[in-house]
């Protein structure tokens, strides 16, 4: 079986005002050397054994660009590994 | 009289502001309206169809994201693309964005704080279906309720977007004065209201519903209502 490891963040000009409160509270607990946070989505895809690594591939790029990334503020990438 | 205008108010699950929009619609404007269940497909019967706020899908993924994929989308985008009417309030106007009727997407809000707050919005243009009866330049005195409303598109975008005169509403200061402390929300360039290139389809974050009568605090989210009316009339 396949399983496909999706990361969705947000493009990298674009604020996260996320990343920067967690930047905050890091520094308030003493992280003081953290230069930037950024907070993204991951998604885990499990496909069934009928489906070829390659058709993972092709799936799982059609998924993340239709429904699991918005395109106008979001960037993806996606690790394939065998289960 | 005047033929009663029929307004299809679309229901996803999650949606919790179609109850409010029905009521403002029929009670107050005296139009007829009926509820579109998303698996519905029956839309072509209505005047103008509105998308009215709530969490549809419990804003998984993003705001917005799963509601565009259910059945009556499809209807919907086919209805815009005939030139029919649509409005989008604040949950509405973040699905119109994840389809693609409206461009641009949204982000969470600057401050990462949900906001429910009486807000002004000055009309930047009243030559429109949803803004008809205003003057431009008008201030509206409308509530906004959202956790994700800063309006985000890339520069080129942008300058169509006020190119094209697409900005139809702009968070501003009570005498009309837009700047960066009259932004509630992170918003590029104040933007609280957009408007196809076509002219038929609005999404808005405040909610007109909210602010239809006195007792709530202010009628001028009737306005819109009311422009709808008079446009369609013609």
């Amino acid at each position: 079986m396949i399983r496909a490891k999706v990361y969705v963040y947000l493009k990298r000009d674009i604020l996260d005002p996320q990343g920067k409160a967690v930047k905050h509270i890091l520094g308030n607990m003493g992280f003081t050397h953290i230069q930037n946070v950024r907070v993204g989505k991951y998604t885990v895809l499990t496909f069934d054994d009928s489906v070829s690594e390659e058709e993972a591939a092709s799936q799982t790029e059609e998924i993340c660009k239709k429904i699991l990334a918005n395109p106008v503020i979001e960037d993806y990438h996606f690790e394939l590994e065998i289960i | 009289m005047p033929r009663k205008m029929k307004f299809g108010i679309v229901v996803f699950p999650g949606s919790n502001c179609d109850h409010d929009v029905y009521d403002v619609l029929t009670r107050i404007m005296g139009q007829e309206a009926v509820y579109l269940w998303h698996k519905q497909h029956d839309i072509n019967s209505c005047d103008a169809v509105v998308l009215p706020g709530g969490f549809s899908y419990g804003d998984y993924l993003r705001t917005g994201a799963i509601a565009r994929f259910s059945p009556i989308m499809e209807e919907l985008v086919d209805y815009a693309e005939k030139g029919g009417k649509l409005l989008g309030i604040c949950n509405g106007f973040q699905i119109l964005l994840e389809i693609g009727l409206l461009p641009g997407a949204m982000l969470k809000n600057q401050s990462l704080h949900f906001i429910c707050k009486f807000v002004n919005v000055r009309v930047e243009n009243a030559d429109t279906y949803f803004t008809s009866i205003c003057q431009t330049g008008d201030v509206l005195k409308i509530p906004i309720a959202h956790n994700e409303g800063n309006y985000y598109i890339d520069l080129e975008g942008l300058k169509a977007l006020e190119a094209n005169h697409q900005v139809v509403l702009r968070y501003a200061s009570p005498e009309g004065k837009v700047n960066p402390s009259t932004n509630p929300n992170g918003s590029l360039n104040n933007i609280a209201g957009i408007i196809n290139k076509r002219g038929n389809v609005m999404g808005l974050m405040p909610h007109p519903e909210r602010a239809s009568e006195a007792l709530l605090g202010s009628e001028d989210g009737k306005k819109i209502f009311q422009s709808m009316i008079r446009s369609m009339a013609q």
